[in-house]
C-alpha cells in the first residue's frame, strides 16, 4: 500500500468511527510512550453510549494512561481521540470546555481538595462552570448529590482527612456527578474497599448509571465488579486493546492473559458467585 | 450543529396559564444545568396557588432540573401533569435523598472566633514548646542508645546529610558572606570616614563577622535550606506512613531519621560558620583594598591585632547550639504532620520561623553571657 493510501484509509476509518452514532468515546491508533518505554501502540477502542465498559489489564499496561489521554491530562504521541464526536487532540483548554462539562472523573484516591469540606468539594465544579446558579440552590444540589452517592448527611461539613477511604471515594463520586455528566470515568473505584463496601459501591454505580443514563468508563482490578456491573470489558495487553466484549465473549478467545485472568482461582470464584446468584433468582 | 445538539441547548422556560379554571405552570425546553438560566429564580418567585406543573413540552431533564422541580412541587403543593414517566422517576429519585446537609462546619461569630484563636495560639505555643523539649529529650535518649550500641549508628545516612547540609551549601553561603563583608566594610567606612578613622573598618569587619554575623547568617541560611527540607521530608514520610512502617519493622525513626540530620547540622554549623566568617572577612578586605587603599597585608596584620581569639570561640561555641535548634525545629515540625499535604507546607514554614526566632533569642542570651564572662 502506498503511504498516501494508508493515510487516506486511516482518515476514512477515523471519520467512520466519529460519525457512527451511539459511540461516546472513540480512540483510534493511539500511541503513548514515556521515553524509551512504549505504553500504547495502535490502540483502538470504542465506548458505546449508555454502557458500563470495564477496562482491565495487568499492572503497567497503561489503563490509567489511557484514561488520562482521553480526558486530556496526557497528550498522546499519535492517534485520534473523539469524545461525543469532538476531537480531543490538540484542542485548546477553552475549546474543550464544553466537552469537559459533560464528563466527571473519579480519581483513584478520590483526589478531593483537602482544604474544602465534602459539600464544598461537590460545589466546586458547579461554581466553576455555572456561576449563575445561586448559592442556596448550589447548596441544595450539593446536599442531594451527597445523599445520592450514599453518604450520610453528617459527611457534608467534614473535611476529606476526617473521612474513611470508602467515604472519600463516595465523596469523589459525588463531585464527579456534580454537573450531571453524560460520561463518568472511574479509576479503580473499589480498590482498597472491604468486600461489603465494594459491593455497595458497585450497586450505587449501577443504580446511578441507570437513573442518570450514564456512560461509564471503569478501570478496575475487581473481578466482582466486572461480573456484576460491566456491560462489556476491554482487555489491555500487548500495548493495545486485545479484546472487547462481554465476559462470555472474552472467555471464548484463547488469549493466554485473558484465560488466566478469568480462569484463575479468583476468576473462578467470581464466576461461581455469579452463578449462585443466578440460581437463587430462579 | 445537528438537530440533537440544538435540542439539547434549548433554554428552559415557563409560562403560567389557566386550564379549566385552575392555574398551571407549563414548562418547556431543556431542564438541565446548562440550560436552566434564571428558571429556578422565576419558579421561586411564583407565590401560588398553582394546581399543576405541565411537563409535556420538556425535552430533556437532568437531576438538577429534577431537584428544582421537586422543591417547587414541595413548596407549592401541586401535582405533575404531562405524562412524563422519565421525568417523574428522576424527581422521585432526588426526592428520596432529600435531607438537609450542612455545607460548612457551624458558623461561629467573629469575636468568639478571635478569642478562640488567641486561646488556641497560646495553647499551641505552650504545647509546641513542651513538645520541642520532649523531642529534644527523645533525641538525647536516641543518642544515648546509639552510644551504647554503636553498631546502630547510621554512618551512611550521616555522611550523606553532611553533603546535603554542608558541602552543597558552600556556594550560597560563601556568596552571601562575601557580599555581607563588602556591605559592612562599605557602610562602616562611610561613617568612620567622618571621624578620620577609616582604619577602624577593619575592627568592625573582623569582630562583627567572627563574633556575630558569620554564624548568625549561616544559621539563617541553614534554617532556610536544611531546616525546611527536614520538615518537608519527614512530613511527607509521615503522610505516606513511611515513619509508621519504620516503627513496625523495629527501626526507631528518632535514630534513623532525626539523629543523622541533627548530627549533620550540629557538625556542619561550626564549619560553615567559620567558613562564612572567613569569606566575609575576605569580602571586607576586598572592599578595603579597592576603595580605602588598605593593602591586604596591612588588613591581615591589623586583623590579627584587633580581633581577640575569644571572638572566634564565641562564634564557634554558638554554632553547634544553633545547629541543634535548627535541626530539632525542622524534624519536630515534620514529625507533627498528621492530616494532609497542606499541613506539610504549614509545618515547613513554622519550622523555619521557629528556628530563626529561637536562634536570634539565644544569640541575645549568648551576647549577655559572653560579656559576663569577660569575653568582650
Amino acid at each position: 500500500m502506498a503511504p498516501e493510501e494508508g493515510i487516506a484509509a486511516e482518515e476514512a476509518r477515523v471519520e467512520k468511527a466519529v460519525e457512527k452514532d451511539g459511540i461516546a468515546i472513540s480512540v483510534r491508533n493511539l500511541k503513548n510512550s514515556f521515553g524509551e518505554q512504549v505504553v500504547h501502540e495502535g490502540l483502538d477502542l470504542d465506548v458505546r453510549k449508555g454502557e458500563i465498559l470495564g477496562v482491565v489489564g495487568g499492572s503497567g499496561t497503561g489503563k490509567s494512561v489511557l484514561m488520562r489521554s482521553i480526558i486530556g491530562l496526557q497528550t498522546p504521541d499519535e492517534g485520534e481521540i473523539h469524545v461525543f464526536g469532538e476531537s480531543m487532540i490538540g484542542r485548546l483548554d477553552d475549546e474543550a470546555l464544553a466537552i469537559r462539562k459533560r464528563w466527571g472523573v473519579l480519581f483513584q484516591g478520590g483526589a478531593l481538595f483537602s482544604t474544602l469540606t465534602v459539600a464544598e468539594n461537590v460545589e466546586v465544579p458547579i461554581r466553576e462552570y455555572y456561576p449563575n446558579i445561586g448559592a442556596k440552590l448550589r447548596d441544595e444540589i450539593a446536599a442531594y448529590k451527597i445523599r445520592m452517592t450514599g453518604l450520610p448527611a453528617e459527611a457534608g461539613p467534614k473535611y476529606p482527612a476526617e473521612l474513611s477511604g470508602g467515604m472519600r471515594k463516595r465523596a469523589g463520586l459525588a463531585r464527579a456527578l456534580a454537573l450531571d455528566p453524560d460520561l463518568l470515568f472511574l479509576d479503580e473505584p473499589t480498590a482498597g474497599l472491604d468486600p461489603i463496601g465494594a459491593a455497595a459501591f458497585d450497586d450505587q454505580t449501577r443504580k446511578l448509571q441507570q437513573t442518570l443514563g450514564l456512560t461509564v468508563f471503569l478501570i478496575t482490578h475487581d473481578l466482582d465488579t466486572l461480573y456484576s456491573i460491566c456491560d462489556r470489558v476491554a482487555v489491555l495487553a500487548d500495548r493495545k486493546v486485545t479484546a472487547v466484549g462481554t465476559i462470555d465473549e472474552l472467555l471464548a478467545t484463547d488469549h493466554p492473559w485473558i484465560q488466566e485472568y478469568f480462569n484463575g482461582p479468583r476468576g473462578r470464584a467470581a464466576t461461581a458467585a455469579v452463578r449462585r446468584e443466578k440460581d437463587k433468582r430462579r | 450543529m445537528d438537530h440533537t445538539t440544538a435540542l439539547m441547548n434549548k433554554a428552559a422556560d415557563l409560562a403560567q396559564e389557566m386550564r379549566d379554571g385552575s392555574p398551571v405552570i407549563r414548562l418547556s425546553g431543556n431542564l438541565s444545568i446548562a440550560c436552566l438560566r434564571d428558571l429556578p429564580d422565576r419558579l421561586d418567585a411564583i407565590a401560588g396557588p398553582v394546581d399543576a406543573i405541565d411537563l409535556s413540552d420538556v425535552d430533556h431533564m437532568d437531576t438538577i432540573g429534577a431537584w428544582v422541580l421537586y422543591r417547587t412541587i414541595k413548596r407549592l403543593d401541586c401535582r405533575l401533569t404531562g405524562d412524563r414517566c422519565d421525568a417523574e422517576r428522576l424527581i422521585a429519585e432526588v426526592g428520596k435523598v432529600d435531607e438537609p446537609v450542612n455545607i460548612r462546619p457551624d458558623y461561629v461569630p467573629p469575636w468568639q472566633r478571635v478569642v478562640g484563636q488567641i486561646g488556641e495560639a497560646v495553647v499551641n505555643s505552650g504545647t509546641t514548646l513542651l513538645g520541642l523539649l520532649g523531642f529534644f529529650g527523645g533525641t538525647l535518649v536516641a543518642t544515648w542508645n546509639v552510644l551504647r550500641h554503636p553498631s546502630r549508628f547510621r554512618v551512611n545516612a550521616v555522611v550523606q546529610r553532611f553533603e546535603v547540609v554542608g558541602v552543597s551549601a558552600l556556594g550560597i553561603i560563601g556568596l552571601m558572606s562575601f557580599l555581607i563583608g563588602i556591605v559592612i566594610a562599605q557602610q562602616g567606612s562611610v561613617q568612620l570616614r567622618q571621624f578620620g578613622m577609616e582604619m577602624l573598618t577593619i575592627n568592625l569587619v573582623g569582630r562583627l563577622t567572627f563574633r556575630e554575623l558569620g554564624v548568625l547568617m549561616t544559621a539563617i541560611m541553614v534554617a532556610g535550606r536544611s531546616g525546611s527540607a527536614f520538615a518537608a521530608q519527614l512530613g511527607t514520610m509521615k503522610l505516606t506512613e513511611e515513619v509508621d512502617a519504620m516503627r513496625t519493622i523495629g527501626v526507631s525513626p528518632m535514630e534513623a531519621l532525626v539523629l543523622p540530620r541533627t548530627l549533620a547540622v550540629v557538625v556542619m554549623m561550626p564549619l560553615l560558620g567559620f567558613y562564612s566568617s572567613i569569606v566575609a572577612v575576605i569580602g571586607g578586605g576586598f572592599l578595603c583594598a579597592v576603595s580605602l587603599d588598605i593593602p591586604p597585608i596591612t588588613f591581615v596584620q591589623r586583623l590579627r591585632e584587633v580581633v581577640p581569639i575569644t571572638d572566634l570561640w564565641v562564634g564557634l561555641l554558638k554554632a553547634p547550639v544553633f545547629g541543634v535548634i535548627i535541626a530539632l525545629a525542622g524534624c519536630f515540625q515534620g514529625m507533627q504532620v498528621k492530616a494532609n499535604a497542606e499541613e506539610v507546607g504549614l509545618r515547613t514554614t513554622s519550622a523555619v520561623v521557629q528556628a530563626i526566632f529561637l536562634v536570634i533569642v539565644l544569640d541575645a542570651f549568648f551576647a549577655v553571657f559572653f560579656t559576663w564572662l569577660g569575653w568582650n
